[in-house]
């Protein structure tokens, strides 16, 4: 099947500053490519250049087969949802909505039914004659996402829509945008920079800093196996602990050696390395993937004696932190844990699922 | 005042009057009358235009300035209206002021018109270049009439609209697309970049996203903009005086012969009575819309 989106080489720059460079990027129909990264990375203006409001400085953009080089927006057939919504001030939400078959000239009976349609789907039927201004943060999102729902196009677009919602509202939307991409099986780009958001939407993730890809796969892949270290400190709350670590190497082997702090270097004595790696590393290892030693962990794991800081139930879990190599370690542990601040507790770790880094370029190693 | 606050005490209140508010009482008082001797200052010449204009020209010359007309009569007001002498013509300043209506009116909308779309050009529509147009355009408004006038009497003849009102309409608009153009541009950035884009994506254009987003938004600012152009057009003399001849002089200009050329004696009470008539529109314009205009200064475009 061919793709829907098709990016290669593009860049993007203002005057002398570079905002993308090389952003390849094929998005195959039904796909849910979420962007994601830290403020001012170029999300928005890589949106912008697939939307067509930005002309690329470099590089080929397809949508739907057909090279996107000086097409107007309009022509594109794309629909975009912006972080503000967008929504005409001076117009009613039904006038808003149909404001695009409007422009096109569409026949006053279709814009009818397709209205109809949109408002049954979002259940904002009942907001038809109101202004923007007379509607919460939560209606206004509907509102604009009915403005997209009613282009019907080969490609939707996202600029952080759900940025401006609070929490509850937000974990709501998110579900609905979820529900809508699979009533629909639509294609649709994303951006958000909240990595839970991109977790649980995307089919796959491109995470992005300073204009360049630093991952692209799907959520599995990016959350098991990031391709460097900010991928890994960005995706995953909490975030991936990162321990300093030596290799002690005797015969062929290698193990991994961790400083801690007032006693001996812990040695992972019965976990052997892959490959060749330098002699320093970052371990990187998620909270989940350090339990409580003899509980429910069943795969091959190394125990290490930790002194614990500090106790933070969530709920649903009990975050326990200690520290390692210098720096802090959360693990996961169930909320029953009989685990106190100043006790010692042994601790699971799941070497298994590591992650290895270099220090000075952050990139993966194993 | 129903702002004060309630005295938390058991006497009565109104019974005991502290001290403090004694003297708050007394500064507030003091405030109004500084207030009232203010406005009195001010309106005072309006009182001795209107009473002089309605008084006969006897009761002028034998009367004090400051007092009460005797005996009302609307004479003078007829008169100036559509009988006085403004040069050798005698009729008054009713056709003249019909030239101001002629030239205010398709001034002020041209030049309205123009700066709002000047304006949301120059706003969300940014090409190589216009920041430099804009603060040309700036410029224009520091510009002093004096400096036009040559090369406008210039353009003007060229054009073949020398004295005539089209002329003096061209000069207004050109002159006031300044103004015009900076209030909207600086009322029009504070619509967010994201609703243009929005209409865009929508297939909108350039004139069809200012019809149908921005002209609607933009009320507040029309009213300011066409205040501050119908009062500068129609109380403009240098260029009235400048461009115009015989059959198009401006209101102002007829003025100015009335008061400046009657021969004989001097009817006061016709010249009050004139200058009111010429002053007339742009007040009821401020009456009018006066309300708007503050709201207009201060008003962003998009609410919530
Ligand atoms: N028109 C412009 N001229 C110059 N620089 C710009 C322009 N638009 C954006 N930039 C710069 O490009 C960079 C990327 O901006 P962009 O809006 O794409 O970031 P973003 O990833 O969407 O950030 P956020 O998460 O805050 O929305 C920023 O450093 C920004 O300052
Ligand atoms: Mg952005």
């Amino acid at each position: 099947m061919a793709p829907i989106l098709e990016i290669r080489n593009l860049s993007k720059t203002f005057g002398e500053t570079r905002i993308l460079r090389d952003i390849h990027v094929a998005v195959d129909p039904g796909n849910f490519l979420v962007l994601v990264g830290p403020s001012g990375c170029g999300k928005s203006t890589l949106l912008n250049c697939i939307a067509g409001l930005e002309a690329p400085s470099g590089g080929h953009i397809r949508i739907g087969g057909r090279d996107m080089a000086g097409v107007n927006p309009k022509d594109r057939d794309i629909a975009m949802v912006f972080q503000s919504y967008a929504l005409y001030p001076t117009m009613s939400v039904a006038r808003n909505i149909t404001f695009g078959m409007r422009v096109r000239g569409i026949d006053r009976a279709v814009q009818e039914r397709k209205l109809a349609e949109v408002a049954e789907q979002l259940q904002i039927g009942h907001l038809l004659d109101r202004r923007p201004a007379q509607l919460s943060g939560g209606q206004r999102q509907r509102v604009a996402m009915g403005r997209a729902l009613v282009r019907d196009p080969m490609l939707f677009l996202f600029d952080e829509p759900l940025s401006n919602l609070d929490a509850k509202l937000r974990v709501e939307m998110r579900t609905e945008i979820k529900r809508l991409h699979q009533q629909l099986g639509r294609t649709m780009v994303y951006v958000t920079h909240d990595q839970v958001e991109a977790m649980t939407l995307a089919t796959h993730i491109m995470v992005m800093k300073d204009g360049a890809i630093q991952q692209l796969g799907t959520p599995a892949e990016i959350y098991r196996a990031p391709a460097n270290i900010f991928v890994a400190d960005f995706m995953g709350a909490p975030v991936m602990n990162l321990i300093p670590a030596r290799l002690r190497r005797s015969g062929g082997e290698a193990r991994l050696e961790i400083d801690r702090p007032g006693g001996t270097p812990i040695v992972f004595e019965s976990t052997p390395l892959p490959g060749p790696l330098p002699d320093e590393v970052i371990l990187g290892l998620r909270p989940e993937d350090i339990t409580e030693a003899g509980r429910g962990g069943d795969g091959p794991s190394e125990t290490v004696e930790c002194r614990i800081d500090m106790v933070e139930p969530a709920g649903a879990d009990t975050y326990v932190v200690s520290s390692l190599g210098g720096r802090p370690v959360t693990a996961r542990l169930p909320p029953d844990t009989a685990a106190e601040p100043g006790a010692v507790l042994p601790l699971a770790f799941d070497l298994s699922r590591m992650s290895l880094f270099r220090p000075k370029t952050g990139e993966r190693l194993n | 005042m129903t702002d004060q606050p309630v005295p938390l005490s058991a006497a009565p209140a109104g019974m005991r009057v502290t001290r403090p508010r004694l003297r708050r009482m007394a500064l507030r008082a003091g405030l109004y009358a500084m207030l009232a001797g203010f406005a009195a200052f001010y309106l005072l010449p309006l009182f001795v235009m209107v009473t002089t204009s309605l008084k006969g020209l006897e009761e002028i010359q034998s009367g004090s300035l400051v007092a009460l007309p005797r005996e009302i009569t609307f004479e003078a007001w007829s008169k100036a209206w559509s009988g006085t002498c403004t040069g050798i013509q005698c009729e008054g300043l009713r056709p003249f002021f019909w030239n101001s209506v002629a030239m205010a009116v398709p001034a002020v909308i041209l030049s309205t018109l123009i700066g709002a779309l000047n304006g949301y050009a120059l706003s969300h529509w940014r090409f190589r270049g216009s920041n430099i147009l804009f603060g040309a355009i700036l410029f224009g408004c520091f510009l002093p009439f004096q400096v036009v006038l040559m090369p406008m009497a210039r353009v003007l003849g060229l054009l073949g609209l020398a004295g005539s009102i089209p002329g003096l309409v061209l000069v207004h608009v050109v002159y006031g697309l300044g103004f015009t153009t900076l209030f909207f541009r600086n009322f029009y950035v504070t619509v967010p970049g994201e609703l243009v884009r929005a209409a865009k994506i929508d297939g909108a254009g350039f004139f069809r996203i200012f019809a149908s987003i921005f002209l609607p938004l933009s009320l507040p600012i029309v009213t300011v903009t066409v205040i501050w152009q119908f009062t500068n057009v129609w109380n403009d003399f240098l260029f009235g005086v400048s461009f115009s001849q015989a059959g198009s002089q401006p209101v102002t200009v007829a003025l100015n012969n009335i008061v400046n050329s009657t021969t004989g004696v001097k009817e006061y009470n016709v010249d009050m009575a004139a200058a009111i008539i010429a002053g007339l529109p742009t007040l009821g314009v401020y009456v009018l819309a006066g309300k708007y205009f503050i709201r207009g200064l201060t008003a962003g475009a998009v609410k919530g």
